[in-house]
């Protein structure tokens, strides 16, 4: 698996160069897969996608329903923090609660986490294997899966489809 | 069509951004401020790298403007991810008004909700 | 485009207020990287009124670098090496 990874992260990384200079000149062609080619040497093994995975339509199809459902979350929290903001007194009741999370892979863990952070009102602190610790600016439940069900929203769903 | 809804874009992004900022100096303690930042900020400048690409189009500014937006997507909410961890393992004080603290709890440290306010 | 501009800069010295008063290091850590991602958009924006795109490589590398500074920062916070 180790040349698949490689060669992966390659073909990744020459997409990104070619996107960022876009021109299809051979001077920035060579240039571009020889400091590629050796970034995908120092850092390839430590990709955490399984390269097979990516093949899967249907994933694809979930994550193009996650980037909507991802920016609406995002302006109705960017609201939110804008009222607390301009409103005189400040009404916090701010704390950090414990979560459980069912997802199984790192990076399904990684992306739950900046979801969370972006939606209202909470913040992830620390991620222990399946735990995941979350500051919430105001923490409307004590009851742990009460909770856990309102700070996941529809995320953990969505993202058991992309990638588990 | 495109240009004037790049403008609504733009305006709004500096509009959540100038918000972020004013959410920095005004919230209570770190954690607080971090969220109002964090939040705020790459909203808003993703907001303007929007913009920008529907005003550009397919050209060179905008594609670049794309990558920008994903590059800042990804790095702003790890970053303060990141912090927020370094400085409740450093101990820096929780605001007085914090109901609990499991993080700490678990750790078994000694509490770090701050007693009185500092101001 | 000359206001939105001034805006933008308004508000980084709203952070550079924080940046100089922060009870903590961690405030003064990100206040310091919300300036540099303000200007990286200012840097953008600037980008699109001259029509350069090369500025928009400055930006994306301004938004890069304050990432790496921040999660170095925060190693050393938490008292490990950077290695790990």
């Amino acid at each position: 698996m180790r040349a698949g990874r490689v060669i992966f992260y390659w073909l990744g990384a020459m997409a990104v160069w070619l996107l960022l200079t876009w021109t299809v000149h051979w001077q920035s062609l060579v240039v571009g897969a020889l400091v590629t080619l050796i970034a995908a040497l120092a850092f390839g093994q430590q990709l955490p996608v399984m390269p097979l995975r990516l093949f899967n339509p249907r994933r694809w199809f979930w994550l193009l329903v996650y980037i909507p459902v991802f920016a609406w979350q995002c302006f109705k929290a960017n609201l939110d923090v804008a009222m607390r903001v301009l409103s005189p007194g400040l009404q916090l009741r701010p704390g950090i609660v414990r979560m459980k999370t069912s997802l199984k892979t790192d990076i399904a863990r990684t992306f739950l986490a900046n979801s969370i952070t972006l939606t209202p009102g909470t913040m992830t602190v620390e991620i222990k294997e399946d735990v995941l610790y979350i500051h919430w600016i105001d923490v409307q439940s004590e009851d742990p899966e009460k909770a856990a069900r309102i700070i996941k929203g529809p995320f953990e769903k969505l993202l058991a489809r992309i990638f588990d | 069509m495109t240009e004037p809804l790049g403008w609504v874009f733009i305006i709004a992004g500096v509009i959540f951004n100038v918000l972020g900022c004013l959410g920095l100096v005004r919230f209570p303690d770190l954690y607080n401020r971090m969220q109002a930042a964090t939040k705020s900020v790459t909203l808003g400048t993703c907001g303007i790298l929007f913009g920008i690409f529907l005003q550009t189009g397919f050209s060179a500014l905008g594609i670049k403007a794309l990558v920008a937006v994903l590059f800042v997507v990804i790095n702003l909410p790890v970053a303060s991810h990141a912090l927020s961890r370094g400085s409740l393992i450093n101990g820096v004080k929780l605001w007085k008004k914090t109901i609990k603290d499991e993080f700490t709890e678990d750790r078994g440290g000694a509490s770090i909700i701050d007693t009185e306010d500092p101001e | 485009m000359t206001i939105l501009l001034t805006v933008l800069v308004l508000g980084a010295f709203f952070c550079l207020y924080r940046a100089l008063r922060g009870p903590s290091v961690s405030d003064r850590v990100i206040a310091v990287d919300i300036v540099a991602v303000i200007f990286s958009s200012i840097t953008a924006l600037m980008g699109l009124q001259y029509r350069l795109a090369y500025l928009l490589d400055i930006s994306i590398a301004l938004a890069v670098i304050s990432f790496v500074a921040t999660l170095a920062l925060s190693k050393y916070l938490e008292g490990r090496s950077l290695d790990d």
